[in-house]
């Protein structure tokens, strides 16, 4: 069974229609990248699977190993394993940045059955995990993600990644706007979490960081759709091309993999 | 350990997040009240009922003369019907047996009970422990609690009106000191009407051993209450004061125009603290009580600091602005504020900060949040005079607007006449809340959390500076005035 | 005013002579920028103080000194004459060298560019890419701006032109360095520079503006600079002109999508200086940081004048400029931000922080902001004072001599502005030429330099 199955996928906002029948299929372990022009479709996809409200699924599904997630709520989607890196982490003034992440572990914990962790041990998990993005153990102390520079709140949603060790993560432009420093940084954070059983949906905008999260497959996502499956070398084409191909065209509905 | 009491803090909401107004009920009581009307006459019955001495009542008629050629001020961003100051009661009492009660044992029981019903136990064996209490019924105060202890320190806390004949010299040296009965058109009118409020007087490098605390609870109908306070702090002295309002749920709207006078001497430090919980009105907007409040403290000697905190979240309409005038070298002032509004609440509150000794500092730190039709303003001033070298401000205010029919507005003046002046200022605005709660929720946090941990979080800066019992109480009425504004 | 008038004729004369030189050659293009930039100068004139934007910077002086643009083969200097200019310690990618207003093909080195970066002088870009500078050029900078912008593009003759290849990460800096050589009448130049910066790519600009003997003269420079997406670009000016010399510089910044532009000034020479900055960020998710120190003395006037504009949502700007000011020094700090309509999440923070050495120094900062959405997390703060009193008094409780101490916290104030600057080359010299003009400056020169 595919961890994550999107069928037919149609989806709204404020009444006008984002995504036009998109399928798709991870399986444990597998890195899919989707690449696309501006306005097609590809943060709305991150935010429905993770599941904001703002967004209207008109049709279609998203299963979770064989199951819907559509009916839940964003919280009951997360402790069941669903991940995603924002493309804007959300800044909470006056939220610790260790109570965010310790009310979330715990949240997670007890979905999976497990007990909470005594400040102890989530210390000793937090220093383990961090060490992972090369994070700044300071910015623990302070609110969630209020004045973190551009790299630092993307290296915490990694750091976040790591902690909550999710069954499916989509990282939404994690790597938009790095310098190369923080980009090699960011990458090794994700692909230390490479895991046999733990699929990504990697989206992005620019070929680059491909280079560093090697991805198993590639598509492309052009007004609402899959237009195109393939390797990596899919992005490098993309990169010198752009996406000039599929958009004089009526493009054509086609089904990932 | 800060961050487990606020995972506690944020479980208890959860609780109470189905609460409504609690205080909206009506005890009945037999009282004693003038018939609705302003005149001399009126004042010269209110001064009589309170055998008050001629001086007092002179200033009570100077200032009532003086409001006569004044008119309501229009310059605040609030919006009512016309007050008819003829509609109005300007004394009602509870009916007393004798003298008036010299001690809690000879108080109605009908009014310990409303006050136990409030959460305010006057009992001293079940009182808040550490916690005096002055306890204000409609225009008069009933009970004040922990008196002999306070006395064997040479404090002196009690009614306003038992001050007047108590500490006569007291009164009449401080009394308008610091809002002259000219001040402006709500302060001079409590000037002439004023009925009652508490008196505190903190001697010399006395260090005030406990928290006191005025409880205001209009009752009456048709009735404004029109209390005044004022608490002094000798050199070296240290007090921490905490005010709490409630009103019963009424269609018509009731108006409350206090007067609060703060000074400290040299090195004296005033903290006054206040739980504003006024009737907001309904979800119409039907009803509520008209809050315009003058409070100003006077850093009179060097080195002396006044703080303000305020969590307001009742009254249908909100206008004060706690003001510090820094007069001595090294004096600090302090303004910490939570305003909230929901449905058709308006606030306009702030601070003025007039620096004109020399190293004198002012912090200004007000959180306003926003929901429903509910109109929040910050309206600050900031003034350096020239001979305050070296002063320094620091103003941060912050809105919070929770969905997109209310409102938030910050007006600041800032006036700077000498160049060695620090200012800083800080101004966010930002529209909650669906962002931060999907975010909190897309790790796994439900929405009662998430939303308590945001309005937490936005107000912490200001809840640290709340004497700890009131902390989670304040926590607590927040979340009772948002129900409803988010999902 | 007849005299303005008058000097706006020789404005007019030089331009003449100018255009009579160049004959036909050139682009009608560039031609036309020149000629709209003259009639916008005739028009409006030099700004006065009844100019909002120039309310606290009086250029009478310069309006008054009648200046000449150097004739080629203008400005010799030799190699030797080079070598104290150039910064110790910095190892350059490249380096441009203009000798008053002139490009100099023997003291400029571009050999060691790596592929996909190219810097050369505009006016031989001109020939060699005129499509990406017509493209580029006076977009960003428009004449109507500014009465000195107008003026720059009416004598819009040479500068650089520098590009970046999408993709392509440079760490070493590329230097821009005008040199002012000692001449016979005052001399004006107007350095045009455009810095095109494709995708994904990372590149640090240094330029530099110095004396090599020259004393009064007027340097007016523009710099439009161009960022693609995802790039991260480092800009430096290096202001260290003579004391007599006016100098203008304005760089304008274009931001692409998630772009990052740090923008860093040092301001030490010149009697009457205005340093420009004006960021547009234009996509989402740009980050722009303004870091500035100026240090006037004598009569010095610095006028930093920034102007950030959120157009897109969710981007970010901070401005942290400080000043320390001695003597009869002045100096203006003007930080106008505005958020455009629709742009969200903007996250805006401006602060200016003062250090009057001396009673009679003045300073005028002016905070302005323009808020049309409603999002938004704007900060701003100035302060202006003295030395701490209490920190001077614990230093010398110490043994530390009063000159000492306060060469010591003068540094510490400098310290932070410093050490932002990622281009350690930079901060030093700076901190150096900071020390010099500090009694007592050169033993905490020599302490620091030792631990």
């Amino acid at each position: 069974m595919s961890l994550i199955e999107i069928k037919n996928l149609h989806v709204n906002i404020e009444g006008k229609q984002i995504l036009k029948g998109l399928n798709l299929a991870i399986n444990p372990g597998e890195v899919h990248s989707i690449m696309g022009p501006n306005g097609s479709g590809k943060s709305t996809l991150a935010q429905v699977i993770a599941g904001n409200t703002a967004f209207e699924v008109t049709e279609g599904d998203v299963l979770l190993e064989g199951e819907s997630l559509l009916g839940l709520s964003a919280d009951e989607r997360a402790v069941k394993g669903v991940f995603m890196a924002f493309q804007y982490p959300v800044e909470i003034p006056g939220v610790s940045n260790m109570i965010f992440l310790k009310a979330a572990v715990n949240a997670v914990r007890a979905a999976r059955g497990l007990e909470e962790l005594d400040a102890m041990d989530f210390l000793a998990l937090v220093k383990q995990k961090i060490t992972l993005v090369e994070m700044d153990e300071g910015l623990l102390k302070r609110s969630v993600n209020e004045g973190f520079s551009g790299g630092e709140k993307k290296r915490n949603e990694v750091f976040q990644l790591a902690l909550l060790e999710p069954r499916f993560a989509v990282l939404d432009e994690t790597d938009s706007g790095l310098d190369i420093d923080a980009l090699r940084i960011v990458a090794a954070g994700v692909n230390a979490m490479r895991a046999k059983d733990r699929g990504f949906l990697v989206i992005t905008h620019y070929q680059r960081l491909l280079n560093y999260i090697v991805p198993d497959f590639v598509h492309v996502l052009v007004d609402g759709r899959i237009v195109e499956s393939g390797d990596k070398s899919l992005a490098l084409h993309l990169e010198d091309k752009g996406y000039a191909d599929w958009l004089q065209t009526e493009p054509q509905p086609a089904s990932a993999r | 350990m800060g961050d487990t009491k606020e995972l506690e803090t944020a479980r208890t909401l959860e609780a109470i997040a189905s609460e409504k107004y609690k205080y909206g009920f009506v005890t009945d009581i037999e009282a004693e009240s003038v018939p609705p009307g302003l005149s001399e006459d009126v004042i010269r019955l209110i001064s009589a009922k309170k055998g008050e001495p001629d001086w007092l009542l002179e200033w009570r008629l100077k200032a009532y003369r003086h409001w006569l050629t004044m008119t309501e001020p229009t310059w605040a961003f609030i919006h009512y019907p016309p007050i008819d100051y003829q509609q109005i009661v300007y004394y009602s009492a509870p009916k007393k047996k004798g003298d008036g009660p010299k001690s809690l044992e000879e108080v109605d029981p009908q009014l310990l009970e409303t006050y136990a019903k409030l959460g305010i136990p006057l009992n001293e064996q079940k009182a808040l422990a550490g916690v005096a209490v002055d306890a204000v019924f409609d225009s008069v105060s009933v009970a004040t609690t922990f008196r002999e202890t306070l006395a064997k320190e040479g404090i002196v806390f009690c009614s306003f009106s038992e001050a007047v004949k108590t500490h006569p010299e007291l009164v009449r040296k401080y009394l308008g000191s610091v809002v002259p009965y000219s001040d402006n058109y709500f302060a001079t009118l409590n000037s002439a009407v004023f009925s009652d409020g508490s008196f505190c007087y903190i001697p010399k490098g006395i260090r005030c051993p406990m928290e006191l605390s005025t409880y205001f609870r209009i009752n009456a109908a048709q009735t404004g209450q029109f209390e005044r306070t004022l608490i002094v702090a000798d050199e070296g002295a240290t007090v921490s004061y905490l005010e709490g309002c409630t009103a019963p749920m009424r269609d018509e709207n009731q108006l409350h125009a206090a007067v609060v006078e703060l000074v400290a001497m040299d090195n004296a430090t005033i903290k006054y603290s206040t739980i504003q919980n006024w009737y907001p009105g309904d979800e119409e907007g039907k009803g509520g009580i008209y809050n315009f409040v003058t409070k100003r403290g006077k850093c009179a000697g060097h080195h002396s600091h006044i703080s303000w905190t305020q969590v307001e979240t009742g009254s249908a309409i909100t206008w004060k602005y706690p003001s510090c005038i820094l007069l001595g070298d090294h004096s600090v002032g302090e303004f910490y504020s939570v305003a909230m509004v929901n449905h058709f609440q308006q606030a306009d509150t702030g601070t003025k900060m007039i620096h004109i000794g020399k190293d004198t500092s002012s912090t200004i730190v007000s959180k306003g949040i926003s929901a429903g039709r509910g109109q929040n303003s910050y309206r600050g001033q900031v003034k350096i005079l020239p001979g305050a070298d070296h002063a320094r401000n620091f103003t941060q205010c912050d809105s919070l607007l929770i969905g997109d029919k209310c409102g938030a507005h910050t007006f600041p003046y800032i006036e700077v006449k000498n160049p060695t002046a620090h200012m800083e200022h800080e101004a966010t605005t930002s529209k909650v809340g669906e962002d931060q709660l999907f975010y909190l929720n897309q790790r796994g946090i439900d929405d009662e959390n998430a939303l308590s941990m945001i309005v937490n979080g936005f107000c912490k800066q200001v809840f640290r500076e709340l004497p700890m019992e009131f902390a989670v109480e304040a926590t607590k009425l927040l979340s009772i005035s948002l129900e409803g504004s988010v999902g | 005013m007849t005299d303005v008038i008058d000097i706006q004729d020789t404005y007019a004369e030089s331009f003449a002579r100018l255009s009579a030189r160049r004959g036909r050659s050139g682009p009608a293009w560039v031609q036309a920028l020149r000629e709209a930039g003259l009639e916008h100068f005739r028009r409006v004139g030099f700004p006065t103080l009844r100019d909002e934007d120039w309310r606290f910077t009086n250029v009478k002086p310069i309006a008054q000194t009648p200046f000449v643009l150097p004739e080629p083969p203008a400005g010799k200097l030799g190699a030797d004459a080079l070598q104290p200019l150039l910064i110790a310690g910095l190892q350059p990618a490249a380096r441009l060298v203009f000798v008053d207003g002139c490009y100099s093909t023997e003291l400029s080195d571009t050999s060691a560019l790596p592929v996909g970066v190219s810097v050369q002088s505009v006016a031989q870009a001109l020939d060699a890419d005129p499509a990406t500078i017509q493209s580029h050029m006076g977009l960003a900078a428009e004449a109507e701006s500014d009465p000195f912008i107008a003026l720059n593009a009416a004598f819009l003759e040479d500068g650089a032109f520098v590009r970046f290849a999408d993709n392509t990460t440079l760490k070493r800096p590329i230097v821009l360095l005008s040199v002012a050589t000692r001449r016979a009448q005052a001399a004006m130049t107007h350095p045009r520079n455009l810095i095109v910066v494709g995708r994904s790519c990372e590149a640090t600009v240094i330029e530099h503006y110095a004396s090599a003997g020259g004393e009064v003269y007027l340097t007016n420079a523009v710099t439009e600079l161009v960022v693609g997406d995802n790039s991260t670009v480092h800009h430096y000016v290096l202001e260290l002109e003579s004391e007599q010399a006016f100098n203008l510089q304005t760089l304008k910044i274009r931001q692409g999508r998630d772009t990052t532009v740090n923008s860093h000034t040092a301001l030490l020479g010149g009697a009457i200086v205005r340093n420009n900055v004006h960021p547009i960020m234009d996509g989402e998710n740009g980050h722009c940081l303004l870091n500035g120190l100026y240090v006037p003395r004598g009569r010095q006037h610095m006028d930093s004048f920034m102007f950030v504009e959120h157009a897109r949502p969710h981007c970010d700007s901070r401005q942290f400029y400080k000043g320390i000011l001695a003597d009869r020094a002045g100096a203006v700090f003007s930080g106008r931000i505005k958020v455009h309509p629709g742009a969200q999440k903007t996250d805006a923070k401006q602060t200016n922080q003062n250090l009057l050495l001396s009673g009679e120094a003045t300073v005028d900062t002016k905070p302005q902001l323009e808020i049309y959405a409603d999002d938004v997390k704007c900060t701003h703060g100035a302060t202006v004072g003295e030395l701490d009193e209490q920190a001077m008094y614990y230093l010398q409780a110490r043994g530390i001599s009063a000159d000492a101490a306060r060469a010591m916290l003068t540094y510490a104030f400098a310290a932070e502005s410093l050490e932002r600057m990622n281009v350690p080359a930079i901060g030093e010299l700076v901190g150096r030429e900071l020390l010099s003009r500090l009694p007592r400056g050169r033993l905490l020169a020599h302490l620091l330099e030792s631990v």
